[in-house]
């Protein structure tokens, strides 16, 4: 035994300073906003930023390519090509998937196969966020769930955590996947996890996501705490439904739905 | 004391450079994954935890059994596990090592590991299991050592250790319980979402680890002339029963709630498990092993006239032992996450590198566990008839 009582008190009172000191560092709030937020003049400022799908508006194939090109071009989402490695930020499936246990077998045939359109939630509440041990994957002030690439671990919880499968694993170096690189969007390294950040570098510039700019109105972009948001207005007016909201993560993407025969009904 | 590892009969090191050797293979293919990617296993966006992590939560759980031979020894005063308890001791350190380079090795980004310490974030799990396992380690390294350096010398161990045991007994609950909440409060996982996880992880731990303990103990005393005696092994035996049987009753629980119930997002990963769902099932037949293998080994156990006969019961303890790695070390970790979060169902299944880094980890760990009981056998050997004080 090489270590006596005093050397073992010793160990335990540095590990007592160095715990008390990790825990001082653990408070986030400002210094993590300060590190990981980029803050500029132009930022256009939210309390909780939502998007409103109106699926009614998403009738050709094309409309939903051009939403996700969209993104995926200028965010440099790379094509692997396979289902096992894929990494998407944005991307559309069908009712019964995007809402499973929501469907029935006698519903309208088209409502059940329509393509839905399906991103991050930016919920209110998000799992992600908790389960991550580095802070790697944070909530913003204006209730963007972001992540930090240059933290990332890599260890996958936030994963395993998210119940909309909205996060993607560079389980490869994504950048010979990258069709044609946008030189003013970072590409990625191997091993960090990443989705959709509903565009903060665009709305730092002023501008709107671009999946919304694209999408001729179908994407609806807002505040979801002001009252005269059109996001706000838009669900006024309409019957929206969310993805699995009874989890209680607060997604903050709504759907219009598109009700076959609801016109008849009106 | 390390020094006794360091002389051994031609056996000893025909095995030890075995072990170098798998360590050797499993570390190349390591550093292949190093530089592609865990895209080199059958990971995916889907299933994305798998053998490593499966690996790691089932040796938490030897990690945490070694407090089966403490409590019996040092608060029930059960002398007869004296020679023994070491031995579980040093087991732990050998599993809670393989945890650790399990984590590792499953790790994006392995070279920011030490982000978790950095950035502390209390509210996430996984960051209380680093502690809670860190100083299990070290717990468990600084008791085994200090109470063997006392045998060596004939002399009790000094009095600070005491706490330090005492300490290690809620210490190893805690770290299969925190294990058990990484995945326990995960929204939509179904499978997961349990509150009798942890009791079932404790339960299972509580057997498998002691079965291995006491294969591990038949070997030690066939190879070497270390005898841990017949009445401690009998007495293992019959913690691994109740756990055994504590294990399956859980289990039991689960599939009730599941089935009874009838809701869909709690049945289906039981019965993609054992029945295979929208045609995939290929972890059908390994549940279906682990389950007989089950049956077997509490057939075997729960007989006092089979159990009392050693070959039987180490044939118990294997097949105990085999069908928890698999319904533990595998089927518990796919299960959550198939179907997907879509209700598809996408298939996992470990690639050829990711089976070789796994094998290379576990040798890692065998490699720790045959110096440490070499260190321990052969003190014990040198201090054969000393009555043991503690
Ligand atoms: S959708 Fe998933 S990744 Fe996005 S905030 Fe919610 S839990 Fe996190
Ligand atoms: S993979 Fe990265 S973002 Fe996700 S939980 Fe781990 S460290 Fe956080
Ligand atoms: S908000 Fe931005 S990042 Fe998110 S899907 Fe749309 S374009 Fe992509």
């Amino acid at each position: 035994m090489s270590m006596d009582r005093r050397d073992f008190l010793k160990l335990a009172g540095l590990s007592t300073v160095g715990i008390g000191a990790g825990w001082v560092l653990s408070r986030p709030g400002d210094i993590l906003e300060a590190s990981q937020f980029l803050q500029t003049k132009e930022l256009l400022h939210a309390k909780q930023w939502a998007m409103v799908v109106d699926i009614r508006k998403f009738k050709t194939a094309e409309d939903y390519k051009k939403v996700i090109d969209a993104c995926h071009r200028v965010h440099n989402v790379p094509d692997l090509g396979n289902p096992k490695d894929e990494v998407k930020w944005i991307w559309s499936d069908s009712f019964e998937h995007a809402f499973p246990g929501q469907e029935s077998e006698y519903m309208p045939q088209e409502m059940k196969h329509k393509q839905f359109v399906l991103l991050c939630n930016h919920c209110e509440n998000p799992p992600c966020v908790r389960v991550c041990p580095t802070k790697a994957t944070f909530k913003r002030k204006d209730g963007i769930t972001m992540q930090d690439l240059h933290r990332c671990i890599g260890c996958r919880y936030c994963m395993a955590a998210c119940p909309f499968g909205a996060r993607s694993f560079n389980y490869r170096d994504p950048r010979p996947f990258v069709k044609e690189p946008n030189a003013e969007y970072p590409t990625r390294m191997i091993g960090v996890v990443e989705k959709c950040t509903f565009c903060e570098e665009r709305l730092a510039k002023g501008l709107m996501p671009a999946c919304v700019e694209s999408s001729n109105g179908a994407l609806i972009f807002g505040d979801i705490t002001d009252l005269n948001s059109e996001v706000r207005k838009v669900l006024a007016d309409n019957y929206t439904i969310r993805r699995k909201s009874e989890l209680g993560t607060r997604p903050s993407v709504y759907y219009i739905l598109d009700i076959p025969g609801g016109d008849r009904n009106a | 004391m390390l020094e006794k590892a360091l002389v051994g009969t031609k056996r000893y090191w025909t095995w030890v450079f075995f072990l170098f050797a798998v360590i050797g293979i499993g570390f190349i293919t390591y550093l292949q994954q190093f530089k592609l990617g865990l895209g080199i296993t059958g990971l995916s966006r889907d299933v994305s935890w798998g053998l490593y992590i499966g690996q790691f939560t089932f040796l938490v759980g030897v990690a945490a059994s070694a407090v089966m031979l403490v409590i019996p020894y040092y608060l029930h005063d059960f002398k007869k596990f004296g020679k023994i308890v070491i031995l579980g001791e040093f087991l732990a350190v050998s599993a809670v090592t393989m945890c650790i380079l399990f984590i590792f090795v499953d790790m994006g980004q392995p070279m920011r590991i030490m982000n978790v310490m950095l950035h502390p974030t209390p509210n996430s799990i996984m960051f209380w299991d680093s502690v809670v396992l860190g100083g299990y380690l070290v717990l468990n390294i600084i008791i085994g050592w200090a109470t063997l350096h006392a045998d060596k010398k004939g002399v009790s161990p000094a009095p600070w250790v005491k706490p330090l045991i005492y300490l290690s007994i809620p210490w190893a609950v805690s770290i299969h319980t925190v294990t058990a909440f990484l995945y326990a409060g995960l929204p939509g996982r179904h499978f997961w979402l349990s509150a009798v996880m942890a009791a079932r992880f404790l339960a299972s731990a509580f057997a498998g680890g002691p079965a291995l303990l006491i294969i591990l103990a038949l070997i030690v005393r066939k190879f070497t002339k270390f005898d841990p005696g017949k009445e401690p092994i009998q007495a293992i035996g019959k913690i691994v029963t109740y756990a055994m049987v504590a294990n399956v009753f859980l289990l039991l629980l689960e599939v009730f709630t599941a089935v009874y119930s009838n809701i869909p997002g709690h049945m289906h990963p039981f019965k993609y498990l054992y029945l295979g769902l929208e045609g995939h099932g290929k972890l059908v037949p390994l549940m279906w092993t682990s389950s007989i293998l089950a049956i077997v080994s509490l057939i075997l156990l729960i007989f006092p006239v089979l159990r009392k006969d050693e070959n039987i019961l180490a044939l118990a303890c294997i097949a105990l032992f085999t069908s928890l790695w698999i319904d533990k070390g595998f089927g518990l970790v796919i299960g959550g996450f198939v179907p997907n979060p879509f209700e598809r169902v996408m298939e996992y299944w470990p690639t050829l590198p990711e089976a070789l880094i796994t094998i290379g980890v576990w040798a890692i760990g065998f490699l720790v566990l045959t110096v440490l009981y070499k260190v321990a056998v052969s003190v014990r050997e040198e201090t054969e008839g000393v009555e043991l004080e503690h």
